[in-house]
Parts: structure tokens; sequence; C-alpha cells
């Protein structure tokens, strides 16, 4: 079999199929070994990426935004700290506290990373190159991201500790609140290409990146996924420089570790799916003959988004809890609902009216986002207003 | 088709053994010294007083419940979503019907001050 | 057997068991933590039977929002951690009678149904007609529509219900801030 280097990863496939089979191996053997080897090589790829490379590349940005330095002493530019940090977690103490339920507790920590890693089974890295297409994808990432909460839900519980618990409802209350506008905002790429699958949603932003056709949408999704994950500027839950840590105050060692892990797993998968269900995914010139193109792209576009969402989270101060619920309930869902009623309107009327889809998508979703900026402005007039009538009305109407 | 999850189970039970044999390490190379104090649930440094677990406020049922319908609503809304284009304008309308029905709930929740934060 | 069979009873068997525990266990935190293992292995279930969308929906709804309800409920009871006594009364064995007949009524009338006895053939067509088919089925007018507008209607009178239960009733209490 000779090495086809324009599909390698195809190749690599066949290749090591070709030799397992040849070693007298049943097929159906193969094709599972093979399966855990890909699986071996996103899980270890994801947690070496995540808990290594990320997380100094986190600390790096935030240090030169916060005029600091950073980690600077272990390796070159301190590129290793994130390994003697993980070195540290391993050597502490393993702390269970009395009165905990002790299965609960070390069950909690696990399906957190699962739930992280379980994501990316669906999505598409390249061209052919794609865990498993699911026809309910959409749905899937959902589905897996719940299990995620109630892995927060486990380990507050199990804490025996009024702190975590309260953090952990608290926490728990926000993500499901933030994961309607989310799943709504999912709505819209679903209703553009036609399909559920995450693979055939890339392969529909061939006309035109979804960010193009829905913009609102795209906004929609990053903000409410960011607040659902619990980053900065929405992290107050666990706001570690000013409250007790929240749901995982119980936890040390490793086991805390896998929470962090895959807190940090869920940002960056936060990045990977914008970046797939808004922004091509792997879509760019040649990315279709040369699957490994298709991969740098994916990448460069994770980690574009990826960069703003840190950028975001230093440069925001936290918001308050009453704005943060405000801010979904009123803002949010209600958006969300609209730009699914208009993106399924104007997905009727670019047909009947002969024109451009692009052009009728773009041009109600500017009208949306218009629409919704003038009820932001006639309410904050509404509250100034208010203020200036009656002074005291500053403690109590600043819901905005 | 139930071979479509085969490399999600993969996926998933590998990275439960991954973080299971992480946690593993960390408890074999971590010391073990328990005292009465290092065991109790951490409060700011004080003697804990009362249950770990306690009675929640009524508000946290609330914002589940309102999860729960806009859950389901999507649940619904999602195959639609997926044959849209092929649908003529009665679906779309059946759906805006749908959401507004749903909408007058959101907006007695509103109205009542369901989605305030106490 | 297959290894889809056996994987069937696997998690059937799973099912069953944290069912059980679900009504026998003690403490009412932990019987819904078994629900949600329960829940799970229906799930499992589903994909077994190549019903992928519900399924996903399982997990979805049932894991990532009832579940989660019940937990909030769980939570508002008092004495929460506290064992509540024995799980079962005097006439446990009538309930296990009438239970145990019941499960054989319908075993035996499940018997009767001729599509039953065979082995189920896998199905034909392929997932993605299927959901497609359920999205056509939901608003056409001869098939699903007034269900489904119904749905929602049944899901604006529980906001509703839920809102009136959990909201102090008068206006006393309003908050300043209501708008």
């Amino acid at each position: 079999m000779d090495f086809n280097f324009q599909d390698p990863f195809t190749s690599i496939g066949e290749l090591l199929r070709g030799l397992l089979l040849g070693w007298g191996l049943a097929p159906g053997l193969v094709s599972l070994i093979l399966m855990l080897l890909g699986a071996l090589v996103l899980a270890g790829f994801a947690m070496t990426l995540a808990g290594v490379f990320l997380t100094w590349l986190d600390r790096k940005l935030a240090a030169r935004i916060q005029d600091r330095l950073g980690p600077n002493r272990v390796g070159p530019f301190g590129i290793f700290q994130p390994i003697a940090d993980a070195i540290k977690l391993i050597t502490k103490e393993d702390i269970i506290p009395e009165g905990a339920e002790r299965a609960i507790f070390k069950l909690a920590p696990m399906l957190a990373v699962m739930s992280a890693v379980g994501i990316w089974a669906v999505v598409p890295f390249a061209p052919r190159l794609i865990g498993t297409d699911l026809n309910v994808g959409v749905l899937y990432i959902v589905a897996v991201g719940a299990i995620g909460t109630l892995s927060i839900m486990m380990g507050g519980m199990a804490s025996n500790n009024k702190y975590a618990m309260l953090g952990a409802f608290r926490t728990v209350a926000q993500m499901v609140a933030y994961e309607i506008p989310m799943v709504i905002a999912l709505l819209v790429p679903t209703m553009l290409a036609g399909t559920m699958g995450v693979g055939g949603i890339v392969e529909a932003q061939r006309g035109g990146w979804f960010i193009v056709l829905a913009p609102v949408a795209t906004l929609l999704f990053f903000v409410s996924a960011m607040a659902e994950a619990g980053r900065a500027p929405f992290d107050l839950l666990e706001a570690e420089s000013e409250i007790v840590a929240g749901y995982n105050v119980e936890y040390s060692g490793m086991k805390f570790g896998m929470f962090y892990v895959a807190e940090f797993l869920h940002g960056v998968t936060i990045a990977a799916l914008t970046a797939t269900l808004f922004l091509g995914g792997w879509l760019g010139p040649g990315a279709q003959q040369f699957p490994l193109l298709g991969l740098v792209y994916f990448a460069i576009k994770t980690a574009f988004v990826y960069l703003v969402i840190s950028l975001i989270r230093f440069s925001m101060p936290r918001i308050r809890i009453d704005h943060l619920l405000a801010f979904n309930w009123k803002l949010l869902t209600p958006l969300a609902l609209a730009a699914v009623i208009v993106t399924a309107i104007a997905d009727k009327l670019a047909p009947a009216l002969g024109w451009n889809r692009a052009v009728v998508h773009l041009t109600a979703n500017i009208l949306l986002a218009w629409a919704t900026f003038e009820a932001l402005r006639a309410y904050a007039r509404g509250i100034r207003q208010r203020v200036e009538v009656q002074p005291a009305a500053v403690e109590t109407g600043g819901a905005d | 088709m139930p071979t479509d999850f085969l490399p999600i189970a993969v996926l998933i039970a590998l990275a439960t053994v991954l973080a299971f044999l992480v946690v593993l390490i960390g408890h074999l190379f971590g010391p073990r010294r328990p005292t009465a104090t290092k065991l109790e649930p951490y409060e700011s440094g004080m003697r804990p007083y009362g249950p770990g677990q306690r009675r929640m406020p009524v508000h946290f049922y609330l914002v589940a419940m309102l999860f729960i319908l806009f859950d389901v609503e999507i649940v619904f809304l999602l195959p639609w979503a997926v044959v849209l284009r092929q649908l003529r304008l009665f679906a779309l309308i059946e759906m805006v019907v749908f959401i507004a029905v749903l909408l007058v709930g959101f907006v007695y929740a509103w109205k009542k001050g369901a989605l305030e934060w106490e | 057997m297959t290894l889809v069979q056996i994987l069937f009873l696997l998690f059937g068997l799973v099912t069953l068991l944290a069912s059980l525990m679900v009504v026998t266990s003690p403490k009412l935190v932990h019987a819904a933590f078994w629900l949600i293992l329960a829940l799970a292995g229906v799930a499992a279930l589903f994909i077994l039977l190549e019903a992928t969308f519900l399924a996903v929906v399982q997990v979805v709804v049932y894991i990532g929002a009832i579940a989660i309800l019940i937990i909030f409920a769980v939570m508002l009871t008092r004495r929460v951690m506290h064992d509540t006594g024995p799980q079962v009364n005097r006439s446990w064995w009538v309930a296990l009678l009438v239970s145990l007949v019941l499960f054989g009524g319908l075993v035996l009338m499940l018997a009767q149904v001729p599509a039953l006895a065979g082995t189920p053939a896998p199905l034909m067509v392929d997932q993605e007609t299927l959901l497609e088919d359920l999205g056509r089925a939901l608003v056409d007018a001869d098939r699903y529509v007034l269900p489904f507008e119904l749905a929602s209607v049944l899901l604006m009178a529980s906001m509703i219900g839920a809102i009136f239960v959990a909201r102090p009733p008068s206006g006393s209490e309003e908050r300043s801030g209501e708008r």
C-alpha cells in the first residue's frame, strides 16, 4: 500500500488496519483497536494541549495584560510550569472531608473530565477526520454538556460543606439558565444547514460561513457558552479572589486537578464549537484535497476564538449576580428566540424574493440587532429618567 | 445506529479511565496523614456548625423548571429546524404559534418577578 | 446471542437494579442519584434500539434537566440527608403480589402481539430520514400538528403553575425592581 500524503489520516488508518488484519485478528476487533487508538490520541492530545500548553499561554497572556511577568522559571519562558504544577498536585494529600458521600465525591471529577472530552467525539478536525458524525450531533453536544452540569452538582452535594453545596447550586442554576439561549442559538445553524450532524453543518458552510449568515446567533452562542462554562466575566460563582471557591472547595490534589482540567477543556471546547459551527470548521482553500491543511485551518480558527475568550476574560470586570441572571432571561433568551424566528422567515423569504440567500440573512440579522439596540437604548433612557426624577431609586433600579 | 455510538463509548471510557489513573497516581504519591481537624469541612477557619446539607431556597427550583420547559421546547424545535428548508410557509406559522404560546408563559414569569434574583 | 443482545440485557439489568435502589435507598438524595443512573440506562437501551434521537433527548431532558429539578426539589425538603426510616411497611407483600400479577399479565399480553414474537429486523431506513420524517410529522396538518401545539399549551400551563406555586401569593412582597 502506497502512502498517500494528501490524506495521511485515512492512509495511517488503512495501514494500521492492514497490519492488524495481517496478524490474523478479526475485522471487528481491528476496528475496535483502531478506535481505541484514535481515542487515545485524541484524549491524550486534548488533555496535554489543555493541561500543559494552553494553561501556560493563558497565564502568560494574563500576565502581559496585567503588567506582570507570569511563569518564567521552569524551562524556557516558564513553559514547563504546568508540568511542575501537575507534579505538585500529584504529591498533595488527597483529602476526603468527614461526612462526605465518598462514592459520589470520587465519581464527580471523573464525570467532569468525561463530559469535557466526550464532546470532541463529534467535532470534525479535518475532512473525514471525525470521531463519529452523529446525525443528532448538535443535541449530543448539549447532552454531554448536561453530564458536566451533573458532575458539578454531585461534587457540591457530596462534599458535606455548605459552601460547596451553595456554590454547586448557584453554578448549576447559572449553567442551566445560560444553556437555554445557547441551545436556541444552536437551532440556527441546524436550520441553515438542514441537518443536526456537525460534519454536515461544516459542509453546509461552503456557500458562506454562518457567522456571515447569522451573526446574531454566533454572538449569542459565543456569549452564552462562555457563561455556561463559567469563564470570566461570568465566573462570579467561584471567584477565587473574592469568595470561597464554590462547588470544588473540598477537593484537593489530583481530584481538584481533574475539575480544573475539565473546566479548562470546556473553554477550549467552546472555542472549537464556535469555530466549527459558525466559522466554517476545517473549511478553507485547499482543505478538501489536503486534509492536513483542514486540520491547520481548524486549529487556527479555534485558537483565534480561544484568544478572544481569553482577551475578554482578562479585560472585563466580573458582573453582578442579578445582572448576570437578568442579562440571560431578559436579553439573551428573548433575543435567541427572535433570532430563530427571523432566520426561519429569512430562509423562506430568500427564494420568494429571488435574492441572494446570504444578503437576505445578513439584512435580517442587522435589522434584528438594530431593533435590539434600540430597545436597550429606550430601556436605559427609562432608567436614567427614573434615577433623575427619584434619586432613591439608584440602589434598586440598576438592573440593566 | 448503535455502531455510531461505538467511538463515543470508547472515547468516554478512555477519558474516564485516564482520569481514574491520574487520580490514582495522586492517591499513591500523596502523603496520607489525616487528622481530625484536617478532615473537617472547610468553613473559613471556623469550626463548622450545622449540617453540611441544608434546605435551599425555592428560587433554584423555579430556574430548573423554566429550564425544563425551554429544553422540551427546543427538543420539539430541533426536528423542525432540520426540515425547515423543505417545508412550506404553513409549517413556519405553526412554529411561530408554538413559540408564541410559550412566550405567554415567559412573559407571565417575567411580570411575576420569577426572573429576578434575590 | 449477539453482542447487541448481551449489551441490551446488561443495560437492562443496570436500569432495573438502579430503579430498585431508587425505591429502597433510605436517603432521599441517594435515591435521586440512583434515579439518574436508571435514566442513563434507559438512554443506553434507546441507543441499542436504534432510537438515536430519543436516546439523546433522554439524556438532555431527563438527566440534564429533570434530574437537576429533582435534586433541587429534594433539597427543598426538610431533613435532607437523614434516613427516612425503613422503606417498606407491613403490607409490602401485597404490593409485591400486585406488581407480580401486573407483570405477568403484561408478559402474557405482549406475547400475543405477533410482531414481538420473532427477532425484530434491523431498521431499513437510515437515521437521517427518520429524523426528517419526525420533523415533517410534527407540523403536518394530517398528522401530529394538534398534539404538537397542545404540547406548547401544556408547557405554558406548567410554567405558570410552577411560578404560581413557588411565588408568594400576594403583592405585599413585590420587589421594587420589578418591571
